[in-house]
C-alpha cells in the first residue's frame, strides 16, 4: 500500500476510428488529495474516466493503481480493488428504496449475492450500516422511500452514500454537480469535502468554480491532452488555460 | 409479505385445491403449466430485464426429453421430469452464455435464432416423431404408488410441481441474488461499477428461467401424453411474451393471471378457430395501449393509490 501516488496513467490514449479522444495523457494522482480534471466540452474527460474504470479499452498506454498495472482488468475487478466511479447522470437504482440502494453496495462483501435460495431477510444485518451511511448524507429520513421520488440533488447524495458503502480508496466522480441548482451545488461540494477524509478523489468537472474551492490539484484537458496542471491559483493564471478554457476576456 | 398478500396466497392455494371439483382438470393443468412457463419467463424479463424471444426451446426440449425418457427408455415419471429439467438447464447455460453478451433487441434475436435452429433439428430428428410428434407418453405412477393416468391424481401432482416452481421463483426474486438482479435491471452500468460481474448474474438467472420453463414443459408433456412441434415453435415464444405482458411484467402473480386469460380464451373460443388469434391480438394491443402494467400491475398500482 506504500507510495505517494495512488493512480498513474502513462501515455494513455484512446482513438475512435481516427479521432483521438484521449491523447497520451500522463497523470499522477496523489494519495489523500482531491484531484480535479477539467476542460471544455469534448475535451475527453468522460472518455478518460471510462478508460480508468475499464468501461472502454485504451488504444495505448498504461494504468497503474498502487504501482500495479491494471490496464487489462475488467470493470468489476477494478471496482473490487476499491476504485469506484459515479456517472454524469445520476446512477441510482430508481425502483428500489434508498435503503436497498445502499445495501446493494454493502451486499457484495457478504458473499451471498448468488444465493437465490435464501430469503432476502438475511440482508437485514446490513440495515444498521446502510442507515448510518444514509444519515451521513442527510438521507436517513427517506430510507424507505422509493428512490425515483427523490429530487435530483438528493439522488446524487444517495449515489455518494452507495459509493461510500464500497469503502472505496479512490472515488471517481463524473461531473458530480452537473444539472444542479445553486443550493444543491453547495450541498454536494460540502459532501465531497466531507467524504474525502481518508480517501482520494478524482473528479471531472466542467465548471471551474466548483473545483476551485475544494481541489488540491487541477489538471486541465484540452482536445484529449493535458494543457496545464497545478493548484487552482496557478492553473487559473496560466495563459494557455485562460485562452482555451475561460476565454481571453477573463 | 404483508397480511393482505398472505391472505390472497392462501385463498389461491385453497382455490387451486378445490378447482378440479368444478373445472375440467386437463384444462386446469394446461393453464397451470403455462402459468409456470410464463412465471419462469418473467423471472428473466421482469426481474432481470432480459427479453428472450426463444423461450419455447426450453419448454419443448424438456417435453421431448421427458417424453422420450419415460416412453422409450422406461424412466419413472419423476426421473423423466428431472431429465427434462436438466437438459433444459444445460441448454439454457449454452444459449445464455452466448446471448448475454448482447443486449436488447440483439439478445432477443440470438435467443430466437437458437430456438429456430432447435425447431428444425426437432423437425428432422427421429426421436421427436417430426411432424407427428411424440405420441402416447405414459404418465406412470407417482413414487410407483399413485397411478397418474387418473386425471384427478395427475392434477394434484401437477399442482404440487407448479407450486414448487412458483415457490422457487418467489424465493429467487426475494433473495440476496434477486436484489442484485433488480439492481442490474435498474442500472446495469452502476451495478458493474459496484463490483458485480453482471454477466454471471444474468447467466444464472437465464439458467434458472430455462430450468423452470423446462419443468413446465416436462409436466405439460405428461399431462397431454404427447409432445409436438407446437411447443418449440416461435409462436409459443411469442405467446409467453403476451401472457406475461397481459398479466403484468415484473409482478409475482401477473404471468399466472395472463396465462389463465390466454388459455381460457383459446379454450372457450376455440369454435371460432383462426379468430382466436385475432381476438388475442386485439386484447394485446389494448393492453399495451391502455394498461401497460398489465392486469396485476394495474390492480397493484390502484391499491397503492387507494
Amino acid at each position: 500500500m506504500a507510495g505517494d501516488i495512488i493512480l498513474e496513467t502513462r501515455g494513455l490514449t484512446k482513438e475512435f476510428k481516427g479521432f483521438v479522444a484521449v491523447n497520451k495523457v500522463d497523470l499522477k494522482v496523489r494519495r489523500g488529495t482531491i484531484h480535479a480534471l477539467i476542460g471544455p466540452n469534448g475535451a475527453g474527460k468522460t472518455t478518460f474516466f471510462n478508460l480508468l474504470t475499464k468501461f472502454l479499452p485504451p488504444t495505448a498506454g498504461q494504468i497503474l493503481y498502487d504501482g500495479e498495472d491494471i490496464t487489462t482488468e475488467k470493470p468489476a475487478q477494478t471496482a473490487r480493488r476499491g476504485i469506484i466511479r459515479s456517472f454524469q447522470i445520476s446512477a441510482v437504482f430508481p425502483h428500489l428504496t434508498l435503503l436497498e440502494n445502499v445495501r446493494i453496495g454493502l451486499q457484495r462483501s457478504m458473499g451471498n449475492s448468488f444465493h437465490f435460495w435464501k430469503s432476502e431477510a438475511v440482508l437485514g444485518t446490513l440495515d444498521a450500516k446502510a442507515m448510518a451511511l444514509l444519515e451521513s448524507v442527510d438521507l436517513g429520513a427517506f430510507a424507505r422511500t422509493v428512490t425515483v421520488e427523490l429530487p435530483y440533488g438528493r439522488k446524487r447524495a444517495l449515489e455518494i452514500a452507495t459509493t461510500l458503502a464500497m469503502e472505496p480508496e479512490l472515488m471517481l466522480l463524473d461531473e458530480p454537480t452537473a444539472g444542479m441548482g445553486h443550493e444543491d451545488v453547495d450541498r454536494v461540494k460540502a459532501l465531497i469535502r466531507k467524504v474525502s477524509a481518508g480517501r482520494t478523489i478524482l473528479m471531472v468537472e466542467h465548471n471551474m468554480s466548483v473545483v476551485s474551492g475544494i481541489s488540491d490539484t487541477i489538471t486541465v484537458l484540452q482536445r484529449g491532452a493535458v494543457l496545464a496542471e497545478g493548484p487552482y491559483a496557478e492553473v487559473s493564471k496560466d495563459p494557455g488555460v485562460m485562452e482555451a478554457y475561460m476565454g481571453t476576456a477573463h | 409479505m404483508d397480511n393482505r398478500t398472505r391472505v390472497l396466497y392462501v385463498a389461491l392455494l385453497v382455490a387451486g385445491l378445490a378447482a378440479p371439483a368444478v373445472v375440467y382438470p386437463i384444462f386446469l393443468m394446461k393453464a397451470l403449466c403455462f402459468a409456470l412457463f410464463a412465471s419462469a419467463f418473467n423471472l428473466l424479463v421482469g426481474f432481470t430485464g432480459l427479453l428472450s424471444f426463444g423461450h419455447a426451446m426450453f419448454l419443448g426440449t424438456a417435453g421431448y426429453i421427458c417424453g422420450h425418457a419415460v416412453k422409450v427408455m422406461g424412466f419413472p415419471t419423476e426421473a423423466g421430469i428431472l431429465a427434462g429439467v436438466a437438459v433444459s438447464a444445460l441448454l439454457g447455460y449454452l444459449v445464455g452464455s452466448l446471448a448475454i453478451r448482447r443486449q436488447g433487441i440483439y439478445f432477443a434475436m440470438i435467443t430466437l435464432a437458437f430456438s429456430q435452429m432447435l425447431y428444425f433439428i426437432y423437425l428432422q430428428a427421429p426421436f421427436t416423431g417430426g411432424e407427428d410428434g411424440l405420441q402416447s407418453i405414459p404418465r406412470g405412477k407417482f413414487l410407483g404408488l399413485v397411478n397418474l393416468e387418473d386425471d384427478i391424481a395427475m392434477y394434484y401432482f401437477t399442482f404440487a410441481i407448479v407450486l414448487f416452481g412458483f415457490w422457487t421463483i418467489y424465493r429467487t426474486v426475494h433473495s440476496p441474488f434477486g436484489q442484485v438482479l433488480k439492481a442490474i435491471r435498474e442500472n446495469e452500468a452502476r451495478a458493474l461499477s459496484l463490483g458485480y460481474d453482471v454477466d454471471k448474474y444474468k447467466l444464472l438467472a437465464f439458467v434458472l428461467s430455462a430450468a423452470l420453463s423446462g419443468l413446465a414443459g416436462a409436466t405439460k408433456a405428461l399431462v397431454f401424453k404427447f409432445e409436438t412441434l407446437t411447443d418449440v415453435h416461435w409462436h409459443m415464444s411469442g405467446e409467453v411474451v403476451l401472457m406475461t405482458l397481459l398479466g403484468g411484467m415484473g409482478t409475482i402473480l401477473g404471468p399466472t393471471v395472463g396465462a389463465f386469460i390466454v388459455v381460457t380464451l383459446q379454450n372457450y373460443l376455440s369454435a371460432l378457430e383462426g379468430w382466436v388469434n385475432v381476438i388475442t391480438g386485439v386484447i394485446f394491443i389494448i393492453c399495451v395501449l391502455a394498461f401497460r402494467r398489465g392486469v396485476v400491475g394495474e390492480i397493484a398500482a390502484f391499491l397503492k393509490k387507494a
